[in-house]
């Protein structure tokens, strides 16, 4: 019988965590899997808090979680704004062409 | 729990600051496309009446409030005080560039008023979640601001980049905070303190937090080699926004750094002694030399900014009173420098003119010997020439450092400030040698040309006394 401890739950972060940074170095095409990435970044740390919770007895990591959560949203919708006014002057949303300064 | 002890008192200035951005929002709606100055009277005096608040509830002791989460003691006062009085001279400055480029509008004040709001509750911040939502309150308004100019490219472009390095910065953090919480079983500030004292066997666990936490502060402070957002986002977005962002979010970093790492994290602090150092003699170094190739002055102050960091971070790895308040001490100071840099650069401007490269200085002294004396000082300021305050505070950071025997990182810090002196000469050489290309006359409005001339006259002042604002930057740590 294979038991759930909390070293479990902080593999699965980690590997999360990990996907998400090799996902925004990895692609080099379209911003929205750099959001995508940034979410997983996020949930990644959520998993830490709320596992440390319940192993801790603790509601605070759970509280941090549900500012996090919010806090994510939130982010997601300015990012998309963004990404919306980009498209509109810059007709591309490839990473490689965002390179119009430079120096 | 009763009204009296979550001692809400403490937090009369950034409730206030709250509600007043609330209002600002609403009013800005309702009136008229000509009367627009309303929104921008009503931010001012909603900063004013900020700053009256908190001088009038200074304190010489630590308070905590609202469950220990928030605290007020002397450094967030004065970093509060120097943060709102450094945003009401941005907003003067910045009036009449947005109105030239048709973007004079409500939204720019009311995310400059949360903006503030959330700096202010990351000075103040006594727990992990409060220093993560006052940073996130902080970035998600800087953001917005740098793609306010919806027709750019360039300022689009800047957004994007800033966004998502600010993002994974953020994501660092988090993930930082969240091993820290495991290994301390608490958010507050002075139970993890505890905590990473007592570690033990922890240790090492404790070290593996700090590294993303550091990783993430040096993101946001823009040290090399996590500086690559810092250029694109002062070049690309309005100046107007560059020069918010170039001055006040310093300080609130500052604090951030003094919040997490100094009470924290004191113990570990041989820990983050030698990660600050490389992060620190990298700053200087390539902030200092890139700089010099540089034909934008908006790019060219974003590298002297990273070299800045660098001399700020290294006032702050010394881990002596002395050291934290000379870093304060440069904070303040080089906040105060790139506010009067970016506001000379928005004089110049005017409408479908940026001003934003150095030939555009070319003769400045022939079109206004006054503005062009201003721009001198704040070069040889920055420069850290005396008799400016430039100069003390460089120099301030330097004994620091050569107290705690680390000679070899002051000759370091003194190498790469040398060779930065040779672009700041650059523009003076420019405006005082050079003939005018451009014989347009300046044109402001009164009250910019007196914020303008106080900005750079205090530069000057502090110079020539710098006694008064070091006693407040040492007490504020003994």
């Amino acid at each position: 019988m294979l038991t759930v401890t909390l070293s479990s739950y902080l593999t699965l972060g980690a590997l999360l965590f990990a996907i998400s940074v090799a996902g925004i170095f990895l692609n080099r095409k379209n911003v929205v899997i750099l959001l995508m990435c940034i979410e997983l970044m996020l949930l990644a740390a959520n998993i830490n808090f709320v596992a440390f919770s319940h192993y801790l007895n603790d509601t605070a990591g759970q509280i941090f979680v549900f500012f996090i959560l919010t806090v994510a949203a939130s982010e997601a919708a300015i990012g998309l704004a963004i990404l919306v006014v980009l498209f509109r002057n810059r007709h591309t949303i490839d990473v490689d062409q965002l390179d119009e300064m430079k120096g | 729990m009763t009204l009296e002890a979550l001692n809400y008192a403490t937090a009369w200035p950034e409730i206030f600051l709250l509600c007043m951005a609330c209002v600002v929002l609403m009013v800005d709606v309702f009136i008229a496309e000509k009367n627009r100055n309303v929104s921008y009277l009503l931010a001012q005096l909603s900063l004013l009446g900020t700053f009256a608040l908190v001088m009038v509830g200074q304190t010489d002791e630590r308070v905590l409030s609202f469950n220990d989460m928030f605290v007020q003691d002397p450094m967030s006062d004065v970093l509060k005080q120097f943060i709102l009085g450094i945003t009401f001279a941005v907003f003067v400055y910045s009036r009449d560039y947005l109105k030239d480029r048709n973007i004079f509008k409500g939204e720019y004040y009311v995310l400059g008023l949360f903006a503030v709001s959330g700096m202010m509750l990351m000075v103040s911040a006594n727990n992990l979640l409060m220093l993560y939502l006052g940073l996130e309150l902080l970035s998600l308004c800087l953001y917005t601001m740098v793609a306010f100019h919806r027709d750019n490219g360039n300022a689009s472009e800047a957004a994007m980049k800033y966004f998502v390095l600010g993002a994974i910065a953020s994501g660092m953090l988090l993930y930082g905070m969240s091993i820290l919480y495991g290994l301390s079983g608490s958010l507050v500030l002075s139970d993890i303190a505890h905590e990473v004292a007592n570690a033990g066997d922890n240790k090492i666990g404790m070290v593996f937090a700090l590294v993303f936490i550091l990783v993430a502060l040096a993101f946001k402070l823009g040290a090399v080699p996590f500086h690559m957002w810092v250029p694109d986002v002062y070049q690309g977005s309005p100046t107007a926004v560059t020069v918010f962002i170039g001055t006040a979010p310093k300080l609130a970093g500052f604090a951030m750094i003094m919040r997490l790492l100094v009470e924290g994290m004191g113990a570990l602090q041989t820990d983050w002694q030698q990660m600050l150092i490389i992060l620190a003699v990298l700053s200087m170094a390539i902030g200092n030399i890139i700089a010099i190739s540089q034909s934008n002055i908006k790019r060219m102050l974003a590298y002297s900014t990273i070299s800045h960091v660098g001399f700020i971070l290294l006032g702050i790895l010394a881990g002596t009173a002395a050291g934290y308040s000379s870093a304060m001490f440069y904070t303040i100071s080089y906040a105060i420098m790139s506010l009067g840099g970016f506001g000379i650069i928005m004089l110049m401007a005017r409408s479908g003119f940026e001003a934003d490269q150095l030939d555009d200085f070319r003769g400045l002294n022939q079109r206004s010997p006054w503005f062009a004396f201003l721009m001198m000082i704040l070069m040889l300021s920055m420069a850290g020439v005396p008799p400016t305050v430039g100069f003390w505070a460089k120099l301030a950071v330097l004994s620091a450092v050569v107290e705690i025997d680390m000679t070899w990182l002051a000759v370091v810090a003194v190498f790469f400030s040398i060779i930065g002196i040779f672009y700041y000469l650059r523009i003076i050489k420019l405006m005082y040698f050079d003939d005018a290309v451009d014989e347009t006359p300046l044109s402001c409005g009164r009250d910019m040309q007196i914020t303008l001339s106080t900005n750079g006259l205090l530069i000057l002042g502090l110079g020539l006394y710098p006694a008064g604002l070091m006693s407040l930057c040492l007490s504020v740590f003994n």
